[in-house]
């Protein structure tokens, strides 16, 4: 009891002093966005030949004839009512383009790093269990092979095997297919919405549609997990209290799991959370190869045409799922680690 | 040895040989050692680092590192040969039929598991018990290796527990299944005297309890002195002599032997006599400098200082002393006695919440520890470290680490000067001019702590703050180093401040002594006067619980 006190106390400290952080980035990506070349009212214009005149009502009209720390005050005045201003593209509220998009992209990086996780801890404990042997060069060259090789790359290798040549994958583009009716949306996150309607078929072809992406992603991710397990699966077997469990006969089952790994997770955990934290943001190119409808290729479209608020308010939603990220793997790590909560 | 009492011998090792394969090639560890145990029986293997024992402690349970193997040799169990047991068998020996005991108690037990869980884990390898039965049955062991407040330790993590507590639940978990052989390797290195005493005390109790044949394996004779019926002295891999303590310690036969017990700090031993034949460093002779003349200042004034930690616990409370130059202070006391708080405190590298501290009559309390480095005093007063291995920096050659302070506080740039001085410091220390371009890790331990030690005296300081110069030396090591030390201080007129948990080293090198407990001083005189015959209980528990060779006029009671 105490020590869960404890823990979330720790949480909470950290919670708060990464508000500032928060804030920062809020102006930097403000200020980032203002000086990168492109006019958004030149792109919003109706056409090539728009008038001076044309351009100039809107740039009044988005509020970019105003001075810059102006528009500062009122962004953030904006963001702390909670509305992160009106995309160009998409003539919706940013927030809502957010929502819609998030679940997506967070069932899709959610499903590759486990699928990475249940792979690279088994693969970096056997590595470990057999330093220099066949077994570890052969994860090894996998991992290189997995970072190596770029996801678009793996991604496209991918679907000509498993959807052009073999024939196993669907259609690689978007989260489901347009015949198939969508369940009543209760989490977004398609899969489980289908599991909750009862609706078994349209569950698995929700996953088949997830599995090509899922695992281009995972490949990538595989690497930092099963080597960072190996080594500190290493460090944890070469330890004095591994030796004294087998100083007292425990069998190896217990030895491997109980002593040895489980103080090894710690430090994956870690990994395991920045991977995540990457990957969510990095994913475009897979969102991209794969036509997922995620928060990351939405934010690199508005990019491209200079519609500021989409991607101000992607940063932000980045920033912020780092740290909730961060407190998670706190909270992990208190409970994985009773040493964590006397620090 | 062997042979003639086959039949009874609980262990018998003839002929052991391990080789480990390094970076460089293959090092043989243990060289054809043979010994036997008797049931019950305790033996204490002694030996330096290096001498293979542990290695062959580790060979006779077989958890030696994947580099080790066991090239020759056999080992019987119970007459049964285990040289080359793998797989099952081993599992059902482990624990069962012998155990071990390690250095560095809290790093042997899992961080993340509760002790209790610990122990029944080691129960529940050999026994078909339920996990509650088990549970219970580890309560009853965390009682009878003597654990405060048992109930509430059994959900306890190791980091919770302190050195010794954490050497007990060790030693709970390796009777947990009643073997028949314990192999404790230097089990209480690194703990307190007092808590060595009550550790080693119930070692012996519960082995000649249950009847459990133990080998003590330790570097410290005079620990095996006082446990052991019978010590086998080891050298590079190969057992030397082979004897009864008090013979071995009062007629030792082999040279090697012959230097390891003269190096071994006893009750009454001298500086002069730790190496007998002063092969390692030439005595210079020293001549004795006059008193200083009357009215000098003293060269250190501490009054009251207090050190308050921010989470309001109290490290030091209300410490004063004086030093004259030239003079030796001992700080004694266990861990946790705020003796290296005060030690830190006085050469400026913590700050002390309350007190004054004067140095040559000059304030220097209230310069702020991360400012005193700017401090015309920094260079008077330095510090020689525990750990040698960790007080230098490894990217540093010998040579740079000593020009360091000198390129620092007394603004030599390098040149002919410098390099000189380094020289100068090198060779006073002892420390072979060709070892100067080396690396730290290229040196040895003893060597290591000559460039701490010439680091230190580099920039000629009025005070040198020691703290456990040679706690992580071996005895022979350590005896010259103590020489060395003595030596400088005697010619450069040096003050000491030396702080140590070895009452013998203390009592050697210092005039006077200070005993510390809880923060305060318990107790404080000439040393010698002080050790003979101390006034409070602390201390005499302190100066007891040291484990001691017992004087020549025992012999002719102990039966051979």
């Amino acid at each position: 009891m105490n020590t869960i006190g404890a823990t979330l106390l720790r949480a909470g400290r950290r919670f708060v002093s990464s508000l500032p952080a928060l804030f920062g980035v809020l102006v930097f990506t403000f200020l980032l966005m203002r000086v990168l070349p492109g006019d958004p009212a030149v792109f919003f214009a109706s056409g090539p030949n728009a008038g001076k005149e044309e351009i100039e009502v809107i740039r009044r009209q988005l509020g970019l004839d105003k001075p810059l720390p102006n528009q500062l005050v009122i962004y953030l005045a904006d963001v702390g009512r909670g509305n992160l201003g009106r995309s160009m593209m998409t003539g919706q509220a940013v927030a809502k383009d957010l929502r819609e998009r998030l679940p997506a992209s967070l069932e899709l990086t959610l499903t590759a790093l486990l699928i990475a996780l249940v792979s690279a801890v088994p693969l970096g404990v056997i590595a470990a269990l057999r330093p220099g042997s066949l077994v570890d060069h052969g994860v090894r060259l996998f991992c290189s092979l997995g970072v190596c090789v770029p996801t678009f790359v793996s991604g496209l290798l991918l679907i000509y095997v498993f959807y052009y040549l073999l024939g196993f994958a669907p259609d690689p583009t978007g989260r489901i297919d347009i015949f198939t009716t969508m369940p009543p949306q209760r989490t977004s996150f398609l899969i489980i919405d289908f599991l909750l309607a009862g609706d078994f078929e349209g569950w698995s072809a929700a996953a088949r549609q997830l599995m090509l992406p899922a695992f281009t992603m995972a490949l990538f991710v595989i690497a930092p997990l099963a080597r960072i397990t190996r080594a500190s699966m290493l460090v944890s077997l070469g330890s004095d209290f591994v030796r004294t469990a087998r100083s007292v006969g425990l069998s190896w089952w217990r030895i491997v799991v109980t002593y040895a790994l489980r103080n090894a997770i710690l430090p994956v955990i870690t990994i395991a959370g920045i991977v995540f934290s990457t990957m969510l943001g990095a994913n475009v190119l897979v969102e991209k190869v794969f036509s997922w409808p995620g928060v990351a290729s939405y934010a690199l479209d508005a990019l491209l045409v200079s519609d500021y608020a989409p991607v101000q308010g992607f940063v932000l939603l980045m920033a912020t799922i780092f740290v909730i990220v961060n407190l998670l793997v706190d909270l992990l790590y208190g409970i994985a680690d009773p040493r964590a909560t006397v620090a | 040895m062997t042979g003639s009492d086959s039949t009874k011998a609980l262990l018998e090792v003839e002929n052991l040989k391990v080789t480990f394969s390094t970076r460089r090639g293959l090092v043989e560890a243990v060289r054809g050692v043979s010994l036997s145990l008797a049931p019950g029986e305790m033996l204490g293997l002694v030996g330096e680092s290096g001498s293979g024992k542990s290695v062959t402690g580790f060979a006779v349970t077989h958890l030696l590192d994947k580099a080790g193997r066991i090239t020759d040799g056999r080992i019987r169990f119970k007459g049964q040969d285990i040289t080359r047991a793998g797989g099952a068998d081993l599992r059902s020996l482990h624990g069962a039929a012998m155990s071990m005991i390690f250095q560095n108690p809290r790093a042997a037990l899992n961080p993340i598991r509760t002790v209790g869980q610990q122990i029944a884990d080691a129960i529940l390898a050999h026994r078909r018990l339920s996990r509650q039965e088990a549970l219970a049955e580890a309560l009853q062991l965390l009682k009878a290796v003597q654990i405060r407040d048992p109930e509430r330790r059994m959900s306890a993590y190791p980091h919770e527990l302190s050195g010794g507590m954490c050497q007990r639940v060790m030693i709970a978990i390796a009777i947990s299944c009643s073997p028949q052989l314990l192999i404790a390797d230097e089990p209480t290195t690194g703990l307190d005297v007092t808590t060595q005493k009550v550790v080693m005390d119930l070692l012996a109790h519960i082995a000649a309890e249950r009847g459990m044949a133990t080998i003590l394996i330790t570097h410290d004779l005079g620990l095996a002195a006082r446990y052991c019926a019978r010590v086998v002295v080891m050298e590079q891999g190969r057992l030397v002599e082979e004897a009864a303590p008090l013979t071995l310690f009062h007629r030792p036969q082999h040279p090697y032997t012959k230097r390891l017990v003269a190096a071994s700090p006893t009750a009454t031993s001298r500086i002069e006599d730790l190496v007998p034949d002063g092969d390692g460093i030439p005595l210079v002779e020293v001549t004795e400098l006059p008193p200083p003349p009357h009215g000098t200042p003293l060269l250190l004034d501490v009054k009251n200082i207090v050190k308050r930690f921010d989470d309001g616990t109290i490290g030091v409370a209300d410490f004063s002393m004086t030093m004259r130059g030239g003079e030796s202070v001992g700080l004694v006391g266990e861990s946790g006695s705020g003796k290296s708080t005060t030690s830190r405190m006085i050469c400026r590298l913590i700050d002390a919440s309350e007190g004054e501290i004067l140095f040559d009559g000059q304030a220097i309390g209230q310069i702020p520890a991360r400012d005193f480095h700017r401090s015309e005093l920094r260079k008077d007063i330095q510090i020689v470290f525990q750990d040698p291995n960790d007080s230098l920096n490894p990217r540093y050659t010998a040579f740079d680490c000593i020009a360091h302070p000198l390129f620092r506080l007394m603004n030599m740039r390098s040149g002919d000067k410098m390099r000189r001085r380094v020289e100068e410091c090198a060779e006073r220390v002892g420390l072979p001019r060709e070892l100067l371009s080396r690396f730290p890790h290229q040196l040895s331990g003893g060597q290591k702590a000559r460039v701490g030690i010439a680091r230190a005296i580099a920039c000629k300081p009025r005070l040198l703050v020691l703290d456990e110069p040679t706690a992580a030396l071996d005895v022979s090591v350590q005896a010259v180093v103590l020489q060395l030390l003595n030596k400088l201080r005697r010619e450069d007129n040096l003050a000491f401040l030396f702080v140590s948990h070895d009452l013998n080293v203390v009592r050697m090198m210092c005039d006077r002594t200070i005993v510390l407990r809880t923060g305060a001083i318990v107790e404080q005189g000439e040393s010698r006067a002080l050790f003979a015959n101390p006034q409070t209980d602390y201390t005499r528990e302190l100066v007891d619980a040291v484990p001691h060779i017992a004087p020549p006029v025992a012999l002719q009671a102990c039966p051979v």
